[in-house]
């Protein structure tokens, strides 16, 4: 599994996004997830993926390909993945 | 009736107020039709609640099939509290039942306004686990919008576009009532011409069903809780607390009219009064409650003698049906026709006067009144006509719907035939 199969795994389990909504290029605002999604978006992916997004840096996330990206330079690894 | 000046060739004046939508959710069912056939029915909705285990009080009236995904969708079903969601569906069917279409109205003439106790109970109580087990830095930021009461005028607003005056209300156990009330003044001041209101409820949380319990104030007939609310029986323990929305669609007469909509009943009067007596219990002499019942009567300009039906507070405690009951025969005399719809639905707080207002518009407009379920043996102290067993067919031309709240806040809506 892959940081971006985490993401998109939350946002599917967790907002309710339908599968086949969730893409690279596809922002937040696509996903009809506003700024206090995103502050618990950030709560969730602390958990599962055990980095911390600030809520400056929350605010910021575009793109699901953006935010995988600051994840990843964060060092979010997933288990197996 | 008195005759009064403005009536017209349907005996509606200006001051009275159309009811031309209605929409219900309760543990009788989702839906004004579901729900109405329950209440004739009779039949208790009460059953033992797994989500209370360890009250002694471990018994509730829940909204059955209830699934907020399927109704209002997956962003709805997780991003508000079950108070908004319950309401949400009400407004739904009030707003189609009236024949109303948001995108024509003139929104800033609509109003919304619905009575509430508790606000987002559930809420509360899962976000402050959250908080007690993994630190304030993991509490929800939908926490504060979930849970604030007023919330969920704010998201019917949203969902419909309403723009005008926008408010919940708060009188405990009359919430629902006081709202209805509120409603009708923002139409008779010239201020709107539609308001939404009523009465949303979901509290049937552990730490509050507790804190009913610890007072005692709720039926401890674990052992047949179908039997537990009982209103006016001699055999009643307590009220059974209940989840629920009841919503109305208010409008000037006129303005109803004018759209060729049919109107359900007539609201024609609102009495509001204050017990200054005690925190839960009702004066004794019940002169709170009369003073809101006189108000009411005199505010439509009826004579007690006029008055065919009364949809009782009822709540099956022993202090509030025996002072009720003497309230009402004061005044109304032992004719009226009584009953409680709570035998079926239980207590559902700051929905009940909502949901019952909706009973007693049907009541009235369908000459039918909804017996008191499980009154087998009506308690001597309450000397009145208490409908029981079956619901009776007579005529409704005016009936009362009774809500007194806890810290002694009492709403008597009148409603006449259309």
């Amino acid at each position: 599994m892959t940081v971006y199969d985490k993401v998109k795994e939350i946002l599917v389990e967790k907002f309710g996004v339908e599968e086949d909504e969730v893409k690279p290029e596809a922002t937040f605002e696509d996903l009809d997830l506003d700024s206090l999604d995103l502050v618990e978006f950030a709560l969730a992916a602390e958990e599962e993926l055990g980095v911390r997004i600030s809520d400056e840096e929350a605010e910021e996330l575009d793109t699901l390909d953006d935010t995988v990206k600051l994840l990843e330079e964060k060092g979010a690894t997933v288990e197996g993945g | 009736m008195g005759e009064r000046s403005g009536m017209n060739s349907s005996g509606a004046t200006e001051r009275d107020i159309a009811v031309t939508g209605i929409g219900l959710v309760t543990p009788a069912g989702i839906g004004t039709d579901a729900s109405w056939q329950g209440v004739l029915g009779g039949v208790s909705a009460a059953a033992i609640d797994p989500h209370l285990e360890g009250i002694k009080s471990d018994i509730s009236c829940r909204v059955p099939d209830f699934d907020a995904t399927t109704l209002l969708g997956r962003k709805a079903a997780r991003r508000l509290d079950r108070f908004v969601q319950l309401a949400l569906v009400a407004a739904r069917e009030a707003l189609v039942d009236a024949q109303l279409d948001p995108q024509e109205w003139d929104a800033p003439r609509v109003g919304v306004v619905i009575g509430c106790g508790m606000g987002g109970a559930q809420t509360w109580e899962d976000q402050h686990t959250r908080m007690l087990e993994h630190g304030p830095a993991k509490v929800s930021a939908m926490l504060i919008p979930m849970l604030v009461p007023n919330m969920v005028a704010g998201q019917v607003a949203m969902e419909y576009g309403a723009t005008g005056p926008n408010l919940v209300t708060a009188t405990a156990c009359a919430s629902g009532a006081t709202a209805i009330g509120t409603a009708r003044d923002l139409i008779r001041a010239g201020t709107c011409d539609i308001v939404i209101a009523g009465g949303t409820e979901a509290g049937l949380t552990p730490l509050s069903v507790a804190g009913f319990a610890q007072m005692g104030a709720l039926s401890e007939r674990t052992d047949d809780p179908a039997a537990a609310s009982r209103p006016f029986d001699v055999e009643r323990d307590g009220f059974v607390p209940a989840e629920a929305a009841g919503l109305l669609i208010l409008e000037r007469t006129a303005h109803a009219r004018a759209r060729g909509v049919r109107s359900h009943a007539r609201l024609v009067g609102y009495g509001a009064s204050a017990d200054a007596y005690h925190v839960t219990a009702p004066d004794p002499e019940g002169k709170g409650a009369g003073q809101a019942i006189r108000a009411a009567l005199d505010d439509a300009g009826l004579d007690a003698g006029d008055v065919d039906h009364v949809n009782a507070h009822g709540t099956s405690t022993p202090l509030n049906d025996v002072s009720e009951a003497r309230t009402v025969r004061r005044i109304l005399g032992d004719e009226v026709a009584v009953t409680s719809t709570k035998g079926v639905t239980g207590h559902s707080l700051g929905a009940a006067g909502a949901i019952e207002a909706v009973f007693t518009v049907l009541a009235v407009r369908h000459d039918l009144i909804p017996p008191t379920a499980n009154l087998d043996s009506q308690d001597p102290e309450i000397e009145l006509d208490v409908v029981a067993k079956s619901p009776r067919e007579t005529t409704v031309d005016v009936a009362l719907s009774n809500s007194f709240g806890f810290g002694g806040q009492n709403a008597v809506l009148a409603v006449a035939k259309a």
